[in-house]
């Protein structure tokens, strides 16, 4: 099989740059910490409630300005929906839905993870800005679906 | 020429793929004044109902239906007619795909399946709606075979020859569906059906999605590759240049076999349940499929090349001003391929761990598929009809009627440019995919994406124009235009006398490794899904 010279080096050029890629997008993930969220601790969406931590939903304090935000996903809201922390806080969301598929936005940031029925999804973000954050879900979840957001305010 | 009863057959399929485009397309515009806040529906339909409906007609069934009816026009003028046993069998199918349609819209339109065109557990619909996606996948198993057989009946008929390059990439195409269907006849007949006629009461939520988007992802490429097949044999006879390379031509359509199944991971990268290193290994397979896109961009633009200088024209790009620009057979084709500079690069984007946590779920994907399928895809699908529909009624598309496709297409290019540069640079900012509206109580966030929803209202109202427009041109092709012969155009490749590389017709060698792709990257994670399942979810309906 005859390949013209022009073609073996457009081919080389986009080997190379395909691996440059990778391997831009492998560091990432792996080295710096930046993978995408990928939590697998199971938790049974019928009995949400009653199992750590979404037995207390809410922000809680683990550390100077750093926080873990328990949240509860449901059609067609997010519990809690108000919440306020100070700049530069640095929050750990754990989210979980308790009936459909849902998504966790938070417009704007790198904030988004799917909540898939049966697990717990987890991603960390450091607020360094001020200002009035929204949450919202990227997932269909029935009519209401556009209604279904929070407000995340970093004062 | 094309036999009589094939053409019926053809015909057949590509009318009532324009008909689903015709209805899809006028709820696509729908949705937009419903989002830019113009309109509220009537008859107590509600915004996803009619999102449902869109996506079904058009990612399912108006793709399907045309890729078929164009596939065995162009068997039968490659490898002579159907025997009556294999038309036959097609004739089932295209039945069984009509009536899954009918039942499946009906659903919708009863307001029983409003669970979108992916169908995601635990939202549950009423089991006809899976029965019916059920009937027309069934049928395209029954078109499937009458392309394959027909095939292999040449190849008996031939022996030793090189089959006819249309013939191959059609096989090609629907190896790469019936592997690629596996995944969602699985959720549908094993997870599904039983779960919403109540037989089981849980469905197990991750594993539905991943069988899922196992089918999703090859699905695009079982939209793309009829287009490549009509970029790669048609155009370079348009432009009355030749095909650059057959045996290239071939190995590109194998990788895009290899590549496009073994990656489903990469639409479910923010999702929990699924760990991150078998998430990468899939990106990579994902980016691997860069390889036969550059190597279809390199054959086109030799190609064209080629034939501009073949005709006379000098200097480094002096061949670009040789080329066919007010040919709508070629103008189509080429907006298409410049579609998917845009369209490849954002590919490229999603499938990035990093990058798409930016887009996610946000109307950047939205606006990502309408210029693969809605533009790169659909446009070369235009150009297609212009000839094929005179081809098959023994009429000719005269200059006018081509300075009019001309302008249906660049109507086309400027509301699809318009409203999918809107739902790009909005979703970049977190503005959701598949919401009512995204006003959400004058939040400050939100305020900023009104005036893109009003932007793609109006690109879709041109679209919505142009294919009105489109559906008028196409009645007169087929029953007003004057008579005579217009050509199917198949081209003759460089290398046409060479002997191709046997391997490249040795199938089992590349299903063989396409399923061990798929088994490297699928087994050990599914069989943890299924083996240790999250808590299952009984059905819901919102709605």
């Amino acid at each position: 099989m005859h390949v013209h010279k022009l073609e073996k080096v457009w081919l080389a050029i986009g080997f190379i740059t395909l691996v440059a890629f990778l391997t831009t997008v492998g560091i990432q993930a792996f080295a710096s910490g930046h993978g995408a969220p990928s939590d697998l601790t199971k938790v049974d969406p019928q009995n949400l409630e009653e199992t750590e931590p979404f037995d207390d939903p809410g922000l809680h304090e683990i550390g100077e300005n750093e926080y873990e935000l328990v949240m509860i996903l449901q059609s067609y809201g997010f519990t809690p929906n108000e919440i306020t922390i100070p700049e530069g806080a640095t929050v750990h969301f754990k989210v979980a839905s308790k009936d459909v598929v849902h998504g966790f936005e938070i417009a704007g940031t790198t904030v988004n993870m799917m909540a898939t029925p049966g697990y717990v999804n987890s991603t960390s973000y450091t607020f360094d800005e001020t200002g009035e954050y929204l949450i919202l879900c990227n997932e269909y979840c029935g009519t209401g679906h556009h209604l279904m957001s929070a407000q995340l305010e970093v004062e | 020429m094309v036999n009589e009863n094939d053409v019926k057959l053809s015909l057949y399929h590509i009318y009532a793929a324009f008909v689903a485009l015709f209805i899809g397309g006028s709820l696509g515009l729908l949705q937009t004044l419903v989002r830019s806040e113009s309109i509220t529906l009537p008859f107590k339909l509600n915004y996803y109902q009619i999102l449902t409906a869109h996506g079904v007609l058009l990612a399912l069934v108006f793709t399907t239906l045309f890729i078929f009816g164009f596939m065995y026009a162009g068997i039968s003028r490659t490898t002579g007619e159907f025997t009556s046993h294999r038309r036959k069998a097609a004739w089932i199918g295209y039945f069984l795909m009509t009536i899954g349609t009918v039942l499946g819209v009906v659903m919708i339109l009863m307001n029983k399946a409003t669970v979108l065109y992916t169908f995601y557990a635990p939202l549950q619909a009423s089991p006809l709606f899976y029965i019916a996606l059920a009937l027309l996948i069934v049928g395209t198993y029954f078109a499937s075979y009458a392309v394959i057989a027909q095939y292999n009946g040449w190849r008996k008929a031939n022996p030793g020859q090189k089959t006819p390059l249309f013939a191959f990439m059609a096989v090609a195409t629907i190896v790469l569906w019936l592997i690629a269907t596996l995944g969602v006849v699985a959720a549908v007949l094993f997870q599904f059906i039983p779960w919403s006629l109540g037989w089981s009461e849980e469905i197990n939520v991750t594993l539905s999605r991943t069988l899922f988007w196992y089918f999703g992802h090859p699905l695009v490429y079982f939209w793309l590759l009829p287009a490549y097949m009509a970029w790669y044999v048609v155009v370079p006879k348009v432009i009355g240049g030749k095909i650059f390379s057959d045996s290239l031509a071939r190995l590109a359509f194998l990788l895009f076999i290899l590549f496009s199944i073994p990656v489903g991971f990469h639409h479910q990268l923010t999702e929990p349940g699924i760990s991150e290193a078998w998430k990468f290994l899939q990106v990579i397979l994902t980016f691997a499929v860069i390889l036969p896109s550059l190597m279809t961009a390199f054959s086109m633009f030799a190609s064209f090349e080629l034939a501009g200088r073949e005709k006379g024209y000098k200097g480094v790009f002096g061949w670009f001003k040789g080329l066919p620009w007010s040919d709508v057979r070629f103008l189509s084709a080429f907006i298409g391929m410049a579609f998917f500079i845009p369209a490849g690069a954002g590919g490229i984007i999603n499938a990035s761990h990093q990058m798409n946590q930016v887009i996610h779920n946000t109307i950047w994907v939205t606006g990502h598929f309408h210029i693969t399928i809605g533009a790169t895809v659909i446009l070369t699908f235009f150009g297609i009809a212009y000839w094929l529909i005179p081809h098959l009624k023994g009429r000719v598309l005269t200059k006018r009627m081509n300075s009019l496709a001309n302008f249906q297409i660049v109507l086309w290019t400027i509301g699809m440019f318009i409203m999918s540069a809107a739902m790009h640079f909005s979703g970049l900012s977190g503005n959701p995919r598949r919401t009512q509206n995204s006003d959400y109580n004058g939040h400050e966030v939100a305020s900023q994406w009104g005036s893109y929803e009003t932007a793609m209202a109006v690109g879709g109202t041109l679209l919505l124009f142009s294919i009105f427009m489109f559906i008028i041109l196409i009645i007169r092709l087929a029953k007003t235009e004057p008579l005579g012969q217009e050509e199917f155009p198949i081209g003759v490749a460089l290398d046409e006398n060479t002997k191709s590389p046997k391997l490249l017709e040795n199938w089992k060698l590349w299903i063989g490794i396409a399923i061990a792709l798929i088994l490297i990257a699928y087994t050990i994670p599914v069989f943890d899904i299924i083996q240790n399942p999250a808590p299952g979810s009984p059905g819901y309906k919102f709605w």
